[in-house]
Parts: structure tokens; sequence; C-alpha cells
């Protein structure tokens, strides 16, 4: 605002009367700011009110036993989120099982080893990743991936790693390629570019001297990059996961697509099944009856509440982080 | 890396190490021809490292223009000279560090107790070792105190807990650091003062007993005090170790080295004993720096 007044030759008027009117305008700015900032309180709590007020006849039925039950029956009224629960959480965990390390490997490959000519057509291509849509995953997922899943992969696997105890029984049943597996793979994909584009953003701003430090000791590439540059990076690379993680736990049409929608539980990752999103993308329309349609709400809330937690304890062991850090980072 | 990793005593290897450099200072004396030797009233010193013919460059530009000279053994020499005169550059070279930069080459030979370190057969991590490095800004890892220093020694030897105790004992009291840190091992190495961050680097590169030890501009982040520790350091240091070091402080190269060089453009204009560069300098680009007439 000084800059304005500054500007003025002093026969415009009274300097004073500027300063004045610049101080108005600022206060209107901040104002407005204010405002902007508050839309996002208003914005969440509606949504959790609306959450509330439409699950609250499914979960005063049902009570906390609506967590734990397996029960998905329209005809008898009686519901459970337990099967979409399971989904969701298998879904994404093995996700991020596979998408940490793959994008730990696109950032690594990046931001240390790629020559320079080949930095810029991979970094595009992962923006690219990030900017189909989920539906055209979901397309692709359900007409490409599943039928030469069900045909190469599934059966190989199952003969290999079926007979061994205990993980055995996650790898059983009929090569569909549809199901619980498939469906965590396309999330996996489609989260590979959030995570691996946050990753390459943090590596990048690792002090050049400090990597030159490690490397001059004699460390390998490894030795650095394990010791040095993740260290280094942890908070955000820990904030790129849970980026990943949220999306892997709402991604509804590519899930619903290739995930099979059954409603069980089965040990076996090859199994169909059913996520909280991908239930109610699939039932809302046919939702007849206020329970039923409580019952999709009170998913809607469990998974709301599910990514609060999931943020919640990503916050938590962000500071624990930083506390062990001291006072840096 | 692997040869000496799978040699349980380093100790090992050094001694071979110190046995070719007996036989290599035999050759030596053969191609000392044509070499810029130090004029010297200090007591003769056998040469550590030589170059010879050293050219690098940077993509097209060229930095060091036919580098020769000879870096005493357990002395300290100095690098002096204006902005962008390469001799940071001439450093970087002595641990190969500059080969983690693509477009980054030097040609000629630089040799360690008589092995050209830049030949493709001589392994890097080998030089590495050999040739420990500390920078012009502290750059602690981020670790406790205690494991930057078990870093470097954890990558050559495989230590008993107990000999890892004594050895970053050892490294921190050499560093003259370990009555300051002795209580605070596990903290952060970050959370230290920047003076200390320095010498904890210093005590790092020690800790896996190289015989060279090269030094950027090694105080020139510290306040005073700080870089007073640190020359005392340097002259405690060369004891044990060959010395070279970058500064921009003339007076810091005339308190703390043995032999200085005076580079301009790329080039070694003047090299020689210290005192003899500061008080009777042969060229007249030296006397124009030292002077303080341009740089």
């Amino acid at each position: 605002m000084t800059e304005i007044a500054l500007e003025q030759p002093a026969t415009v008027g009274d300097p004073s009367k500027i300063l004045r009117r610049g101080a108005r305008l600022d206060s209107l700015f901040r104002g407005a700011t204010r405002v902007t900032a508050m839309l996002v309180f208003l914005a969440v709590l509606s949504i959790l009110i609306m959450l509330v007020i439409g699950a609250s006849p499914a979960l005063e039925k049902f009570g906390f036993g609506f967590l734990f039950s397996t029960a998905w029956n329209p005809v008898t009224e009686d519901f459970g989120a337990l099967v979409a629960i399971f989904g969701t959480l298998v879904t994404s965990a093995i996700a991020l099982l596979i998408a940490v390390p793959v994008s730990f490997g696109i950032a690594i490959f990046i931001t240390q080893l790629a020559p320079e000519w080949l930095k810029r057509p991979i970094g595009t291509a992962i923006e690219l990743l990030a900017a189909i849509p989920s539906i055209i995953y979901g397309m692709w997922g359900l007409f490409v991936l599943a039928p030469l899943f069900a045909d190469h992969a599934q059966p190989w696997i199952t003969e290999h790693l079926g007979e061994w105890p205990v993980i055995g029984a996650l790898f059983q049943g009929p090569p569909m390629g549809i199901g619980m597996f498939t469906a965590g793979l396309i999330l996996a994909i489609m989260i590979i570019p959030f995570i691996a584009a946050v990753m390459r953003d943090v590596f990048e701003v690792v002090p050049p001297v400090l990597k030159e430090s490690a490397y001059g000791l004699g460390a390998t590439t490894w030795e650095v990059v394990w010791n040095i540059v993740l260290p280094y990076t942890r908070v955000g690379v820990v904030g790129g996961i849970m980026l990943g993680l949220g999306r892997a736990l709402g991604e509804t049409m590519a899930v619903t697509f290739v995930i099979g929608n059954a409603q069980q539980i089965s040990p076996s990752l090859f199994m169909p099944g059913s996520t909280i999103s991908s239930a109610l993308a699939n039932e809302f329309n046919e939702a007849v009856g206020e329970m039923y349609t409580s019952s999709l709400v009170a998913l809607g809330l469990i998974l709301f509440i599910i990514t609060f937690i999931v943020l919640a304890l990503a916050r938590l062991l962000l500071m624990r982080l930083s506390e062990r850090e001291g006072t840096h980072s | 890396m692997s040869e000496i990793s799978s040699s349980t005593d380093s100790s090992y290897s050094r001694q071979t190490g110190d046995e070719q450099a007996g036989q290599d200072n035999a050759r030596q004396i053969r191609i000392d021809a044509g070499k810029t030797v130090p004029t010297t009233q200090n007591e003769p010193a056998e040469a550590k490292i030589s170059v010879r013919n050293l050219n690098f460059y940077y993509g097209k530009f060229q930095a060091l223009k036919d580098i020769n000279l000879d870096i005493p053994e357990k002395r300290v020499t100095a690098f002096i000279g204006p902005s962008g005169c390469g001799k940071s550059t001439l450093l970087r070279v002595f641990n190969r560090i500059y080969e983690l930069y693509p477009g980054q080459r030097a040609e000629g030979e630089v040799t360690l107790d008589g092995r050209n370190i830049l030949s493709k057969e001589q392994h890097v991590n080998q030089v590495r070792a050999k040739v420990g490095m500390v920078f012009q800004k502290p750059t602690p890892f981020p670790m406790s105190v205690y494991d930057n220093i078990a870093f470097g020694v954890k990558m050559y030897e495989k230590l008993s807990r107990y000999s890892m105790d004594d050895r970053v004992e050892w490294a921190l009291k050499k560093a003259a650091l370990w009555d300051e840190v002795k209580d605070k091992l596990r903290q952060t190495g970050t959370e230290l003062s920047g003076g200390q961050q320095q010498r904890l680097c210093i005590a790092r590169g020690i800790a896996v007993k190289p015989e060279v030890l090269l030094l950027d501009e090694p105080a020139s982040a510290l306040d005073p005090i700080s870089t007073l520790k640190i020359e005392e350091l340097i002259s405690e240091l060369k004891e044990d170790y060959t010395i070279a070091v970058v500064t921009h402080n003339m007076q810091q190269a005339a308190r703390v080295s043995d032999y200085t060089a005076f580079l301009y453009l790329g080039e070694i204009v003047e090299f020689g004993d210290t005192s003899d560069i500061f008080t009777k300098p042969t060229k007249k680009q030296t006397e124009d720096y030292i002077t303080g007439r341009y740089g």
C-alpha cells in the first residue's frame, strides 16, 4: 500500500487520505481471505452433519454391531459394514505395498541416476498418468488387465504360491481376473504418480553437498539414498505416501469395475469383494427403503472417519519424526 | 569397495598401499623431470599426490589448464586464488567427486602413492576411502552425532560395538570435539553449532582413517573462534595426514599452510613455500593478488 502512496505525485491530494483508503482496502482484503478460509470449515461441517443425520436410522437400529456385521441383505433389511471396510482396507494395503517401492524407484531414478535427457519424458509420463480419469483406469482394468491377469499371472501364482503354508490361502480360487488383488493393482497404478511426484520433489531438495559428503566418504548410490536422502526427506516421503493412501481409500470408479462387487469376506485375494465406495456407487440407484439408504450413508460416514483417522495418524507420525529430529525439519 | 570391505582388518589394505608407495617412490624420481617442485626451506617431504598435465572441463569450458604439481606428504598445502580460478575444481579431482555430474571430466594423470587415481581401473570408492573431503558448509548427515561418525566407518570395516565406540571417541578427540559432545552423542548432528558441525564433519572424515584430507574453504562459513579452532586442528592433523586446503582467506593460508599454490584462470601461477609466496613472490600476478590489488 505504501508503494501506491509513494507513486502518487504530491499534488493529487492529501497523502493521509490515500493511506486511509489503502488501509480500508487492506482490511477488506483480509476479511475476504478470512471468509474463503472459513468456507473450508463450513464444507467439512455440512458434509459431516449430512452424513450423521443420514446414517442415524441405520446406526440406531444396528448400533456398534454395524461395524462388525457381515450381513448385507436388502430383503430382510439387515445390514453390516464389515465386508466393505475389509475390502477398503485390504485393497488399499495391496495398493500401498506395490506403489510405495515402485514410486521410490521412480523418484530415485529420476533424481539421482537418470541422464538429463530422460528426466523430462519420465516426469511428463508420470504427470499424464496422474491426469487420466479414474473411469478410464476402470475400463482398462476390466478389459485389458483383468483378462491378462486371469490368463497368465493368476494360474502361475496359484500354482507356485498356493501350496505355501499361510500365504497360500491368499492366492486360491478360480482365475477370474477380477477381485481384490486386481483392484489393489489398479489402485497402485493410480496412486503411483502421486507418491512418485511428491517423492521426486522432496528428493530434489536434498542439498547436493550433503550427498557429495556421503559419496566423498566412499558411499555407494544405495547407501547415499538409504542413509542420507531418505532420512533427510522422510517427512515429505510419509506425506506423499499418505496422499496416495487417502486417494486409494476413497477411489470409486476404477475399483467398482474390477473388484467383482461381492458381499463376502474371503481370505483369498483372488476372490471378488467390495469396498465402501464401490458399494455406494453400485447400490445407491437401487436402494429402496429408509434402512437401505441409511445403511449406505452410514458406510459413507465410516469412510469419512477412516480417512480422518489415517490423516490424523499421518500427522502424529510426522510430529514424532520432527520431534526426533529436534528443531530442524 | 568390495575389495576393502572383504578384508575385515582395514590396516591390511593400508599396509599394502604403503608398500606400493615405497616401490613407487623409486619411480617418482624418474618422472620428476618437468614437474613443479616447491622450492623449499621446509623439511623435505615425499610427494603424496602428484598431478601431471591435468586438464579439467565443465562441458566445453576448460576450468583447469595443464596443471603440474606435487602435494607433499604430511604437510599442509594451501590453494589460493580469486573466485572461479579452479582451486575448488582441483580439489574435487583428488577424490573424483566431480564424477557425480555428467559433463565434467578430467584428463591427465593424478597419482596417489604412485597409482593413477583417474584411471578407469582404479575403483572410485578405494580412492575416496583414502582421500577424505570436508566442504565449505558443514554437512552433518541427518542422524545422530555418533552415527555421523560410524556411517563412514561401517562401509569399510566391521567393528564390534565396543571398537566402534572407541573409534568414534578417537575421531571426535582428534577433531577436538569430544569434550563438547560426549554427552550428546545420541543427539542429531544438525543440532550442534556451526563450528561444532564442521568439526564433526572433519571427525567423520578422519574416522575412516584416510591418508589425505581435502578441505574446501573449511572455515569460511564460521565465526572467528570456530575458525581459530579449525586452524589449530589443521596444524595438529598434519602430523598424520596430508592436507590440501582451499581458502579465500590469505591470512589463513599464511597461518596454516607449509606450501601455497596460487591459481589464476585455471593455471598454477606460482607454487612454493608459503613463507616465500607471501614474502617474496616471484610473479607479479601473485604479488598483486596477495596484496589485494585484484581478485
